[in-house]
């Protein structure tokens, strides 16, 4: 079977798993799950709400099996019903504003952390056992041994609170008109700066020590040892002949890193309060926002699932050798 | 990897005196795994005797909220005037089981589904090997944050969405290990003397695996700690009850940040940084002990250079890297 084929099966399991999960989970609940979950909200449901409740998760009647088809046909299609805290706006509209937040934090988060975990590795390959290499990966190994919500929260309260120079939260201050103008741009700007800090600060240590150690090994290869005796310059040699071939594993994890943008800021996204999915998440769960919280569980994965995809598609692009029926197992 | 691992009758003092040669020795010897060693003893007495040190109901109102620490409050009081150190003591029981329980469990699965895999080939690898993918990329904490809501709130639903989310990884990680053991030759002069698949697994196989199950094990810990906290902090545990990860919640939720009551959320941070830091110095010297090909590159940096990509990051990356 053709690389690509046998992933692309591979995900519609995954997909499907996660569909069929969130299918079970509200019937879980003792009784009938609409009935348990309208309990639960104490009574401030409209009748309304309830019905779409009932029609995102197909409990229109009929046996177990038609209500799982029903729900099939409905994701299919997009259908995730009505958001209850924010109703009557449907689900999607709600997730497509989360998404771009999330978008603009990840990318910028995921960027910036390669671009300097890369270079320091490289430095600390380049000057190994000197002093920027004695002292980073200790010292990256005890800023991972923090929970990184708890670092989001400390540069809240320092750099927000304490010394007010930085944003607290949110992603733009209220009252701006959103677009492409200048005081709009630089407020998106300024309030990105404390969580992509906290981002880049908790996997800088990755794209360190990955770099570093790939680069030690290429240091070692023969064509830089030549490099070195044609009488280069030394950054030439660095940058042109080490770094430039040690870089590829890094920019392979950095494509996978496009995948954990849905999953990976969630905590980030809430000590922010920053208006991306994962603080979405969070207020449908405080707000027992079910579909809301379901759709963006769905959503989530199968960010991840795409973004899987999309670099497998790249990898047969650049590398021959998944082109073949011999491909690596999944 | 010994050769002598799976000779029967494993209780001998001569071997007994082997097993402390090979590892406890080297594992004091070390600096800092010393450290480690010095500073989880000092965890585990907490979490042993802290309720009994400190009697009393953590979460009674004993002072004014939001004191600063003080020699009568040591590490200050809440929002609601709870003293912020008796909670952190007596907490500690609690957050170290849960991730106890979550280590052994993940670890368990983990290993079962590797050695069948690795032992039974063909169609039975095929269908774990798919099942493993699939919890390796649905994301984490989303899919720990569905499951909790759904569920019964409580310390024994985090522990369970914990271990759902938790052993693909491993499971993926120690098949590899198990297929290049059962290469070896010993393996295969057992199957050849027709010796029956599942002693092989567990007389041949299992025992040299040791040294890579307790490795894994412990960055499993390490992982509840930080995942535990993490669900917790989202107000997902049992709010009455005290570990440190509700204490975050609480401190956050009594606008500790706004207020300027540090004190309620660095302590907990803190403690979860140090009980994480002390396992991965462990995990070190351990990884050292079982792999005397090791022993000649003394150095944390050759150590933190071996380990996987996702349990360098430790909270982050093994809460929220679980696929790819």
């Amino acid at each position: 079977m053709p690389f690509l084929v046998r992933r692309l099966l591979f995900y519609a399991v995954a997909a499907w798993a996660a569909i069929t999960v969130n299918f079970f989970l509200p019937r879980t609940m003792p009784g009938d799950p609409a009935t348990s979950l309208f309990a639960k909200q104490a009574g401030l449901l409209q009748p309304a709400q309830l019905e779409s409740l009932k029609k995102a998760y197909g409990l229109t009647g009929g046996s177990m099996w038609s209500q799982y088809l029903t729900y099939l046909a409905n994701v299919g299609r997009g259908r995730f019903g009505v958001s209850l805290s924010q109703f009557p706006v449907s689900v999607t509209t709600v997730i497509e504003q989360g998404l771009v937040w999330t978008l603009i934090l990840g990318l910028a988060g995921l960027f910036l952390g390669f671009a300097i975990g890369t270079s320091l590795g490289a430095l600390c390959a380049w000057r190994r056992g000197g002093l920027l290499d004695s002292v980073l990966p200790t010292l990256f190994m005890f800023i991972g041994s923090f929970p990184y919500f708890f670092l989001a929260l400390l540069a809240v309260y320092v750099l927000g609170v304490k010394t007010g120079w930085f944003p607290q939260s949110y992603a733009y201050e209220f009252g701006l008109t959103q677009g492409w103008n200048l005081p709009f741009v630089r407020s998106v700007l300024w309030h990105l700066v404390l969580p992509v800090t906290s981002i880049v600060l908790v996997s800088l240590g990755h794209w360190l020590m990955s770099m570093r150690n790939t680069m030690i090994a290429v240091l070692a290869e023969d064509y830089l040892t030549m490099a070195e005796a044609k009488g280069l310059a030394q950054w030439q040699i660095l940058l042109r002949y080490a770094a430039r071939n040690a870089i590829l594993p890094s920019v392979t994890a950095l494509g996978l890193g496009i995948g954990f943008i849905f999953s990976g800021q969630i905590l980030t996204e809430i000590v922010f309060a920053y208006p991306g999915l994962g603080y979405l998440l969070f207020q449908s769960v405080t707000s027992l926002d079910y579909p809301l919280m379901q759709a963006l569980f769905l959503m989530i994965t199968l960010g991840v699932l795409l973004a899987n995809f999309l670099i497998d598609f790249v990898y047969v692009l650049i590398d021959p050798r998944t082109r073949g029926a011999q491909a690596q197992r999944v | 990897m010994s050769a002598t691992a799976h000779i029967p009758g494993t209780t001998s003092p001569a071997r007994r005196a082997r097993m402390w040669a090979a590892w406890v020795r080297p594992i004091l010897r070390n600096r800092l795994g010393a450290a480690g060693i010095g500073l989880l003893t000092i965890i585990g007495f907490v979490a042993l005797f802290g309720p009994l040190l400190m009697p009393g109901d953590p979460n009674a109102f004993v002072a004014d909220p939001n004191l600063a620490p003080s020699s009568s409050h040591w590490l200050g009081t809440t929002g609601l005037g709870q003293d912020v150190f008796h909670q952190l003591v007596v907490g500690t029981r609690a957050t170290i089981a849960v991730a106890l329980v979550v280590g052994l469990l993940t670890t368990f699965i983990a290993a079962a589904v590797a050695m069948a895999s690795g032992f039974f080939g063909g169609v039975v690898d095929e269908i774990l090997s798919l099942i493993t993918n699939v919890f390796l990329i649905i994301p984490g904490l989303p899919l720990m944050i569905t499951l909790a809501v759904f569920l019964p709130s409580g310390t024994i639903t985090i522990a369970l969405v914990l271990t759902i989310a938790g052993w693909a990884f491993g499971a993926r990680y120690l098949r590899s290990q198990a297929l290049s053991i059962r290469e070896r030759d010993f393996v295969a002069a057992q199957v050849v003397s027709g010796e029956r698949a599942w002693r092989i697994m567990f007389i041949e196989i299992l025992p040299n695996m040791l040294g890579v199950l307790t490795a894994y094990l412990i960055n499993q810990v390490v992982y509840a700690i930080g995942a535990q906290a993490a669900l917790e902090f989202l107000g997902l545990g049992a709010p009455n009850q005290v570990t440190w990860g509700t204490m975050l919640y609480w401190s956050v939720n009594n606008m500790s940040l706004l207020q300027g009551t540090w004190w309620t959320f660095v302590a907990p941070g803190l403690a979860i940084a140090l009980v994480s830091a002390a396992l991965t110095l462990l995990n070190y010297v351990v990884d050292e002990a079982a792999n005397p090909r090791l022993r000649a590159r003394r150095s944390l940096r050759a150590f933190l250079q071996r380990l996987p990509p996702g349990s360098y990051l430790g909270g982050r990356a093994t809460v929220v890297a679980r696929h790819g």
